[in-house]
């Protein structure tokens, strides 16, 4: 069942992606939090992911870049199945959280965005809960009652938000009170107070200003010590600073990952090179 | 040279253009203002000398004796807007999610144009259909059909502004409380609705304020009482059917009272009005 945490897996050797280079040593030792295997996604007819399979390295951070449009914010709905909101969209291929199917009929998708939580683009506290509300609101709505847990939890997530110390005092305080850099890491707050293993973000940073980025980039590196982090970013600056691993989705479809320091110093494939030099994208 | 002056005959014909639209539009606002400042003014004039502490307090007089109040009718119509309330806040509420959050876009379009068309059915034929499902088979006029008939009005206009209200709240407030793992039903209940109450509310108040001056369906449901309603299976008094029967007596004591149940009607739906106007603003302001 997916409310137990699995023993880690296997890391299963599949070298028959087309489009993947040959071996990663560094990823390959690694233990893997979410494998994706031939995942294609459709909106109607029109199909926005192609096929990809990529391997996300447990309790690192995984960047996924490429131009508007490739299939980025799509693909990684697919790991936490929020595609599913949307009518018409259709999923083929599976996605594997610590060895579990995502998408057995068995499997309550509500548990699975428990378990695989997400960080949108546009920070969204609720306009109608305080700071305090808001942070403990998942787990409140998912039945704990217990006022004493509700409070610990409240204040674990604040620090680990690293927002802690700048609303500690003001927790009664509506939470679209606060700064949009403020209000964005009380929505990481809100993401990690129900205790997820991979946290999905969805270009966290294109409405904030460079100092609120450089405070949620730190956050980031914080949080990849007991987090698995998949961040989709436009920003490849940002890629290059945050993340291990780099994945170049193009077209929908995976065209390389890898170590980012390989993708940005020696990628394997000419349409990579192009986009991180700036020929197109 | 001749170019000039067309120019300057065709910006003076553009200045008249302009003139005349911004007075016929000033016009149209007169002539849609001066009504409701007419018949405010006549009502408080005529109303204002029968309006007394009795009027609130005492139970009408037999024909030709002067005095008494309407004290039964603002009660009996407060309890009618009671019941109706009972029926139509949860109904129209509930009705309003389904269509927003729930429904296929089949099924809604069907369900909004049926309330489209209640909406627009004369409250009169409510009236008419509760007396025949209601009265006739219980064979009495009672304060429940009247409430009844009050209540089914109030559906399709709740089950609407609900609709529209909770359409307005972003999908990123849904998407992020479904991020966190809780339910759909939890979703809406908690965090959609939630953040929409305000304009729920306000809906609410509006179709209140519209069904509390409504005289045509309570004609042959609640019927009117000149007594204290002991029983609400029995006819009850309401203000707008005691203003009908006054109005239309051959008494000038009547009359007078008549007007002065017209002002606290009037006043009535002003100070309803008023809160929804208060609860808007509010909203406008960063929650």
């Amino acid at each position: 069942m997916l409310t137990q945490v699995m023993p880690q897996p296997q890391v299963v050797e599949d070298r028959d992606r087309a489009a993947i280079p040959p071996s990663d040593a560094e990823a390959e030792s690694l233990p893997m939090a979410v494998q994706a295997k031939n995942v294609s996604m459709w909106y109607g007819a029109k199909r926005a992911v192609d096929n990809v399979t990529m391997d996300i390295p447990a309790k690192a951070v995984t960047a996924i870049i490429g131009p508007s449009g490739c299939g980025k914010s799509t693909f990684i709905r697919a790991l936490n199945r929020m595609h599913e909101l949307v009518p018409h969209t259709r999923v083929e291929g599976t996605v594997l959280l610590n060895g579990e199917n995502l998408y057995s009929s068995d499997v309550d998708p509500a548990i699975v965005r428990r378990r695989v939580g997400m960080v949108f683009q546009k920070s969204n506290p609720f306009p109608t809960m305080s700071i305090g509300e808001n942070v403990i609101v998942g787990l409140r709505l998912n039945g704990v009652r217990d006022r004493k847990f509700l409070n610990e939890h409240l204040e674990k997530s604040l620090r680990m938000a690293a927002l802690w110390d700048e609303v500690k005092d003001d927790l009664h305080k509506s939470g679209t009170s606060l700064s949009g850099g403020q209000q964005q890491r009380l929505c990481i707050a809100r993401a990690l107070a129900v205790e997820p293993e991979v946290i999905l973000m969805d270009e966290p940073c294109s409405a904030l200003d460079p100092i609120a980025t450089a405070k949620i980039e730190e956050l980031i590196q914080d949080l990849k010590k007991h987090y698995t982090i998949v961040i989709v970013t436009h920003n490849m600056q940002q890629a290059g600073r945050v993340s291990d691993f780099t994945a170049f989705l193009y077209m929908g479809r995976l065209i390389e990952f890898g170590a980012t320091t390989k993708i940005f110093t020696n990628p394997g494939q000419k349409q990579t090179e192009d986009y991180i030099t700036g020929r197109f994208g | 040279m001749t170019m000039r002056t067309r120019r300057k005959d065709r910006h003076s014909w553009r200045k008249l253009e302009s003139a005349l639209v911004s007075g016929l539009t000033f016009c149209s606002a007169i002539i849609v203002i001066a009504p409701l400042a007419l018949v405010f003014f006549h009502v408080v004039k005529s109303g204002i000398g029968a309006v007394n502490l009795d009027f609130f307090t005492k139970l009408p007089k037999p024909v030709g004796t002067p005095g008494g109040g309407m004290a039964n009718a603002i009660v009996g119509t407060l309890e009618l807007l009671a019941l109706a309330s009972v029926i139509g806040i949860p109904v129209g509420v509930l009705g309003g999610v389904y269509l927003a959050e729930y429904g296929t876009a089949r099924v809604n379009w069907v369900l909004r144009f049926i309330a489209d068309v209640l909406n627009g059915v004369p409250s009169i034929i409510w009236g008419v259909v509760v007396y025949g499902l209601v009265v006739l088979r219980f064979k009495s006029f009672s304060a429940y059909a009247g409430g009844l008939a009050l209540g089914l009005i109030m559906v399709p206009l709740i089950l609407r502004t609900t609709e529209e209200v909770i359409l307005l709240v972003p999908a990123s407030y849904r998407e992020a409380a479904l991020a966190l793992g809780i339910a759909r039903w939890k979703t809406i209940a908690h965090i959609v609705v939630k953040t929409a109450s305000r304009g729920i509310i306000t809906g609410i108040l509006l179709a209140l304020a519209r069904v509390g001056g409504e005289t045509a369906p309570l004609l042959f449901t609640a019927f009117g009482n000149r007594f204290w309603n002991h029983d609400l299976r029995e006819p009850i008094a309401a203000l707008p059917l005691q203003i009908f029967t006054y109005a239309i007596s051959p008494y000038d004591d009547w009359h007078r009272q008549a007007w002065a149940g017209a002002l606290i009607l009037v006043t009535g739906v002003f100070c309803v009005n008023v809160l929804v106007r208060i609860f808007t603003r509010v909203r406008a302001m960063p929650v």
